[in-house]
């Protein structure tokens, strides 16, 4: 974990003190709701169709136990007592009262949370891979260089008021589990020939109404360049980023008129006339940052202890542990996640209680240490092997056992209609019937890896694009109906899902899932073809065909 | 509309000459940009200061050739959303190490001040009196600030390494 130190509290605790300052203003009529606006979308408050909504950053996904407990506790004295988490590792809360925000945010600052530019046309909480500084194989770990990137854009003098929001991923593994290519920017870490530390630079990715898998414009870009990197990039697309048309906005618009190469153009230009600035990071700088993330004292523990030898008699725990648990570059240890996604449930909910649990159980298994996905699950980071057994059975009362990580009830789902004021079409009722469609795990796990990306509205928070199936809602005559896409993915392979026909309603939407499942499993060429290889094997003619021929 | 300068509201001594106003003799002037371009010598040879008011939609390089001469440039912020002054301000102050008068003009608010002050802004056409009375409290809003600019204010990651530089020759 990253420790906070007196000068990033004190910023934090300087904007609350401005914010209270500018709820006071808007409450006193002083500032007009217009103005308003940007100001509290600065600071992650949305107006939604019954409330605010407040997002608060969980910056790359890391949280601490005390940080969560804080978290159970907002959700507990200022909302209905849950909150939801998005699919870029922050936290929401849907319920929340203006003259009680600047308190809320005060809470937060003393376990160093905060919500700056969790919304607005910023940049926003940089995000990483959940798995950051625990999954085998990793180059480096990439929450030095996000918390680098975290400082950088906060309260950024030159780009708070940027034509559009600006969103940055960070992954230092080959899986690439941050969706980078579907990003503003996307930084792959990796090293060059000399061994030295660096970032593959994406640039143009988004989805959206109008989706762009993001295109590199460096293969490689050194450490202690990419700060002046990013800040190219940034300064050429604040100056030259379309204004005149909000869903024109976005950088991907930008690097699609001008072509990437002319893009790329640009910003070496403009790179090259930054020069060596107070930007390059110099050795000692990057090792300033880095000191300050502490690391487990992890215990030299057996590959196979006892423990999980006796404990594989039991089939319930052997699938959740097969499903759930992945490895962990140190022997004897595991990362474990946590499904938010039960049957019947809406995506990435957590109760206040099963929030306060877990922070229990991540002090006891997991040195105090909780993970967020953009998969809107939760991850335990650093389990002892042998503790898994008792681990499952504790996180099976708190509900969090679901066996269903990767397969086709863990959706990914906005909150849609029930509380976004954007929202053509309900989402998390979508979710909730597929879920119940699905709830056999034997099933489930037949089918295997399975994304379902569901998204109420064009502006694709549910990133419906990138879904193995993707279910977009759409508005007809009052009507609520669903685009369905398959063969979509957000992975290194990263790809836009192919629509299979015309958008059919409310109430078919689950059978029209079921149906293309089945036209799967009959089309595999052996269980091992995920679906969205099967998609690639043969096209979306076989689905369609299937879903069509008997409406 | 008040104008605080150096910290202060102060009397604003410059006259705005619109396109087709007959331009004075004498006294401070801001010149529209289209205006200034088109025969810049007169305007920069007569008696008072000369300012331009500069859009922040033409790069700044246009402007680069005369700014020895100049006395003030406004740049201008249609609405506070509308943040590409910011990166015209650092580019004027930083790389063209222009050190007259920086005028931010438009939809200028309290909550940007800082912002401004950081890009390299040291004079403000604010919009609303309280926000021009509140300017010197609201700058001290901040006392940490992550990036480097050219405004000279030391980084959180430089009092760091000074800190542990401190530390480490105590030992």
């Amino acid at each position: 974990m990253y420790a906070y130190d007196e000068l990033d509290r004190t910023l934090i605790n300087e904007r609350v003190s401005e914010f209270r300052d500018q709820v006071k203003r808007r409450l006193s009529g002083e500032l007009t709701e217009d103005e308003f606006k940007i100001l509290r979308l600065q600071n992650g408050v949305y107006l939604q169709l019954h409330a605010y909504m407040f997002r608060v950053a969980i910056p790359y996904g890391t949280l601490s136990s005390k940080q969560l407990r804080r978290l159970a506790h907002i959700a507990r004295r200022y909302d209905r007592g849950y909150g939801h988490f998005t699919t870029r590792q922050n936290i929401q809360f849907n319920w929340i009262k203006l003259a009680e925000l600047p308190d809320a945010l005060a809470e937060l600052a003393e376990v160093g949370i905060h919500a700056m530019q969790t919304s607005g046309n910023n940049m926003r909480n940089v995000t990483s891979d959940q798995w950051a500084g625990v999954a085998p194989g990793e180059v480096e770990d990439p929450r030095i260089w996000s918390e680098i990137l975290r400082q950088h854009t906060t309260l950024h003098p030159e780009f708070s008021f940027l034509p559009r929001k600006f969103k940055i991923a960070i992954t230092a593994s080959e899986h690439d589990r941050a969706a980078i290519k579907i990003h503003d920017i996307g930084l792959r870490l990796h090293k060059n020939a000399d061994g030295e530390t660096g970032f593959e630079v994406l640039v143009g990715g988004g989805l959206g109404r109008t989706p762009f898998i993001a295109k590199t414009i460096k293969p490689f870009v050194h450490g202690r360049d990419i700060l002046s990197y990013v800040e190219a990039i940034l300064r050429v697309y604040n100056q030259y980023g379309r204004r005149d048309n909000i869903y024109k906005a976005r950088i991907k618009i930008l690097v699609h008129e001008l072509g990437i190469e002319k893009f790329a153009r640009e910003v070496d230009e403009e790179w090259r006339q930054m020069g060596h600035s107070a930007l390059t990071l110099d050795h000692s700088a990057i090792e300033e940052v880095r000191s300050r993330f502490s690391y487990p004292p992890y215990e030299k523990l057996p590959h196979m202890p006892d423990e999980l030898k006796e404990a594989a008699h039991d089939p319930l725990f052997e699938r959740w542990r097969k499903n759930s648990v992945a490895p962990h570059k140190v022997q004897g240890y595991s990362i474990v996640t946590l499904s938010l996604k039960p049957v019947g449930g809406p995506p990435g909910d957590a109760s206040a209680d099963q929030m306060d649990a877990l922070a229990d159980l991540a002090d006891r298994y997991s040195f105090g240490e909780i993970r967020v996905g953009h998969e809107q699950n939760l991850a335990l980071p650093h389990v002892a092997k042998r503790d898994l057994p008792q681990l499952w059975k504790a996180l099976d009362r708190l509900g969090l056992a679901t066996p269903n990580v990767n397969l086709v009830t863990d959706i990914i789902a906005c909150p849609g209609l029930d509380y976004c004021s954007l929202a053509n079409a309900r989402s998390i009722p979508i979710a909730q019937e597929l879920t119940r469609r699905f709830a056999n795990h034997d099933t489930a796990d037949m089918i295997g890896r399975l994304h379902i990306n569901i998204s109420g509205c064009i502006n694709a928070c549910g990133h419906h694009h990138v879904g193995h199936i993707g279910i977009l809602g759409v508005e007809k005559n009052g009507e609520e109906f669903y685009q369905i896409t398959i063969g979509g993915r957000a992975d290194e392979n990263a790809q836009m899902g192919v629509l299979i026909g015309p958008a059919v309603p409310y109430a078919e939407v689950a059978d029209v899932i079921e149906d293309i499942v089945e036209a799967y499993l009959a089309l595999r060429d052996r269980p091992e073809e995920l679906f969205v290889d099967t998609v690639k094997r043969l096209g979306v003619e076989p689905f369609k065909e299937r879903v069509y021929a008997t409406r | 509309m008040p104008l605080v300068k150096n910290g202060r509201i102060t009397t604003d001594l410059f006259v705005h000459v619109a396109d087709g106003a007959e331009l004075p003799g004498d006294g401070a002037v801001f010149i529209p940009a289209a205006r200034f371009l088109e025969d810049p010598e007169p305007i920069l040879k007569r008696a008072g200061k000369t300012g331009v008011i500069w859009p922040n939609n033409r790069a700044v390089d246009d402007l680069v050739p005369y700014l020895g001469r100049l006395a003030a440039v406004a740049l201008v912020f249609p609405t506070f959303r509308d943040g590409r002054a910011y990166s015209q301000a650092r580019l004027l102050r930083e790389r063209h190490g222009y050190d007259g008068e920086l005028r931010a003009t438009g939809q200028v608010l309290r909550d940007q001040f800082v912002f401004m002050s950081r890009a390299g802004f040291d004079a403000f056409e604010v919009k609303k009196d309280a926000d021009a009375d509140a300017f010197a409290e609201t700058m001290k809003r901040y006392s940490v600030f992550y990036q480097p600019t050219g405004d000279g204010r030391v980084t959180a990651l430089n009092r760091r390494m000074q800190l542990r530089h401190s530390e480490s020759a105590g030992q």
